[in-house]
């Protein structure tokens, strides 16, 4: 095969993977805090890109907005409205519901997050079609021999390799992810050590939302077409990415999400004629690599109070 | 039970316990007939009118002792009144006999209570979350699809098999991730679900986006579709496939009570609420949720199959995540393993959207905001499950053995 195709699906590849990350971190922060599965989380990330789309949209109609200052405002409608929604969900649903069974706060929060995707179809104009999105970013190819790839996209990825890091450091390295680790690691004990609970428990919401509400807009900006319901795959996806990784880790997500994206374009550069059958093949990968992993590359805690 | 007479002569609590059947009968009676007329009415005013009575009723036999005790009296009566039920439920049929429409209302309610019921068996009993309900349900439609292009198959085997295909493809899925515990099964069946609809509308021969026609369902040379008169009335082709709804409803109903009330509930019952307790007592965690999860597909997949004889055809529409979130949200609105609860609520999600057309678009949001407010100011649902009572097999001299 070609060397230059071969490092354009790389390339495809590590922008999934990047994405798919920034998804799961979410899923693996809000298990880590309060041990609960919170599935509108990909729905979050339409909220995000929609967000995005409606505040570019919106601003560029009263005034003639520069790209980066149309980009900036969309970046902070995605993050402030994607944020807002986490904890709102977090505020309102999972913690009353912290202590009901498991299956309450599954049920409950893949019916918020009906709500939130059947709010878009219906309170969007057109909503229940593909939405297309602006290009904001620069222009401009870079070329390798036969490998080529926007300056656009490189910019992407960046930022989400930029944002994963970021996280990673929140986390490791300052006080808040201090917080964040010790409610992990045992509620009680953090709340008697004068940790704030549900302050730290509704910022993890609000900082695991904004990033899939980040991943939404960059969605967006690469595809340049976004979907109301396009959540629910990146959402079981990211879960699954989660979970293969080691739910409640940190690193854990990120290497999932890698390893889902790569097992994605693999199958779609090996088998040629399965494009009508990507969908199919994620789920697929979803289904066989839960049974293989079941708790996890890097396998959770096992300490279980009977 | 209150003490207080009752102002109104006729209901008074004495004579109800005199007369406790002809209780029960009046009780059912009036709810089946309620809902008949609901699914014949045409005019958005009668239904809204319907729904408000509904409610009313509702208030009344959950806040009044007037009506807690009616409840009560059918709770003692259960097996009497689901008899009484069955034999409404076919009342109504002739009644409707010429009606396509309600019929049609009448053999969906059914099925689809059928499948919630088998959702409740998996979920409120065994404590598994199965997200792809309507990929099951759709599944049987399949099977039965492909299995009726061949003629010769008798079609009382087709149901058998399209229970079978779901029952096991269920398992397959459930096996490797009974190691864990929490949320897997719940990300399975969602990922099954998707992976069931995308693979229906790429897969050519399965029809693709259009779907399947299904043959009609045919037993001892009597084709359905075809039957125009019974005797002297003229009665409309869906009435046999009413028929045969309501008796797969009532098959299923009997033989999940039959598991609940048996020791196998106990077991289920036990699983679900403490793993770590029952397996002390020597349970096999998975084999419980197996044996649950199986049976429950298999349900789904037999109702599906009807579904699809009836309706000639079946495409991957109804298989989304979204229909199979419709089927949990009948079993929370009825209350966690509660099978009557999840009829009336199958009434209220199936056919009222089809009244009011108004909502017809906003359906599942509406379902899903109702859901939410449900699981947090009334999470047992609207007709919780009474709990088991065992008192009278205990501490009754002779009793236990």
């Amino acid at each position: 095969m070609d060397v230059g195709i071969l490092a354009q699906q790389l390339f495809n590849g590590l922008m999934l993977g990047v994405i798919y990350a920034m998804i799961a971190v979410g899923f693996s922060l809000f298990f880590g805090v309060l041990d609960v599965i919170k599935f509108s989380h990909g729905d979050v990330v339409t909220v995000g890109a929609f967000s995005s789309l409606g505040a570019v949209g919106l601003a560029g109609g009263l005034v003639a907005l520069p790209p980066v200052l149309a980009l900036a405002s969309g970046i902070a409608a995605a993050v402030t409205i994607g944020a807002l929604a986490g904890v709102i969900i977090g505020r309102v649903l999972v913690l009353p519901l912290r202590h009901a069974p498991g299956v309450n706060v599954l049920l409950a929060t893949l019916m918020a997050g009906t709500v939130l995707r059947e709010a878009i179809r219906l309170g969007v104009p057109n909503g229940g079609n593909p939405k297309p999105f602006p290009a904001l970013l620069p222009g401009g190819v870079i070329k390798a021999g036969s490998f080529s790839v926007g300056v656009d996209s490189v910019m992407i990825l960046a930022a989400g390799l930029l944002l994963v890091l970021g996280t990673h450091l929140l986390i490791t390295r300052t006080r808040f992810g201090l917080a964040i680790r010790a409610v992990a690691q045992d509620g009680e004990v953090a709340r008697l050590s004068g940790i704030d609970f549900q302050t730290v428990v509704l910022g993890t919401f609000a900082l695991g939302s904004a990033l899939a509400a980040f991943a939404g807009c960059m969605l967006g900006l690469y595809y340049r077409e976004i979907n109301f319901n396009m959540g629910v795959l990146l959402g079981i996806i990211g879960f699954a990415s989660a979970v293969v990784g080691g739910l409640g880790s940190m690193l854990g997500p990120i290497i999932g999400g890698f390893l889902f994206a790569g097992v994605q374009t693999l199958v779609v550069v090996a088998l040629p004629v399965s494009s009508a059958y990507k969908d199919v093949i994620a789920f697929a990968a979803i289904i066989i690599l839960i049974a293989i992993f079941p708790t996890g590359l890097i396998a959770e805690r096992r300490s279980e109070r009977v | 039970m209150s003490s207080i007479p009752s102002p109104i002569p006729v209901l008074s609590p004495l004579r109800m316990q005199r007369h406790p059947r002809a209780v029960v009968v009046l009780t059912v009676a009036l709810l089946f007939a309620g809902g008949g007329l609901m699914m014949h009415a045409e005019s958005q005013i009668q239904v809204l009118g319907l729904l408000a009575a509904f409610l009313v009723m509702f208030a009344i036999a959950d806040r009044t002792p007037l009506g807690q005790d009616i409840s009560a009296i059918c709770g003692d009566y259960s097996g009497f009144a689901n008899g009484v039920a069955f034999v409404c439920a076919l009342g109504l049929i002739v009644v409707f006999r010429g009606e396509h429409y309600t019929l049609l209302m009448l053999a969906t309610v059914a099925l689809f209570s059928t499948a919630c019921i088998a959702l409740n068996l998996q979920l409120a009993f065994a404590g598994i979350a199965n997200f792809a309900g309507a990929a099951f349900f759709v599944l049987g439609s399949y099977t039965a699809a492909v299995m009726t292009a061949y003629a010769g198959i008798p079609h009382l085997l087709i149901l058998v098999v399209s229970g079978i295909v779901t029952g096991a493809i269920g398992v397959i899925l459930l096996l490797p991730v009974l190691r864990t515990r929490g949320h897997y099964a719940a990300l399975v069946t969602i990922a099954f679900g998707l992976l069931l609809r995308s693979l229906l509308e790429v897969n050519d021969t399965l029809g693709g986006p259009q779907g399947m026609k299904i043959k009609g369902f045919s037993i001892l040379g009597l084709d359905f579709n075809r039957v125009s008169s019974i005797g002297p009335w003229d009665v409309s082709f869906y009435l046999p496939y009413a028929v045969l709804s309501i008796c797969i409803f009532a098959v299923a109903f009997t033989l999940i009570r039959r598991i609940e009330r048996s020791w196998i509930g106990i077991a289920l019952d036990a699983v679900r609420s403490d793993e770590t307790a029952a397996s002390v007592f020597g349970l096999s965690i998975a084999r419980w949720k197996v044996v649950a999860f199986l049976i429950g597909n298999a349900v789904i997949g037999v109702a599906g199959a009807v579904y699809g004889m009836m309706n000639g055809f079946v495409t991957p529409n109804g298989s989304g995540l979204g229909d199979s979130l419709l089927m949990l949200s009948i079993i929370v609105l009825g209350g966690l393993g509660n099978f009557w609860g999840a009829v009336v609520a199958a009434m209220v999600i199936l056919v009222i959207p089809e009244k009011l057309q108004a909502i017809q678009e906003f359906r599942l949001l509406i379902f899903a905001l109702l859901v939410l407010a449900i699981l947090l100011f009334r999470p047992s649902g609207i007709l919780p499950r009474p709990i088991r009572d065992l008192s009278r097999f205990i501490g009754r001299p002779g009793a236990g053995a």
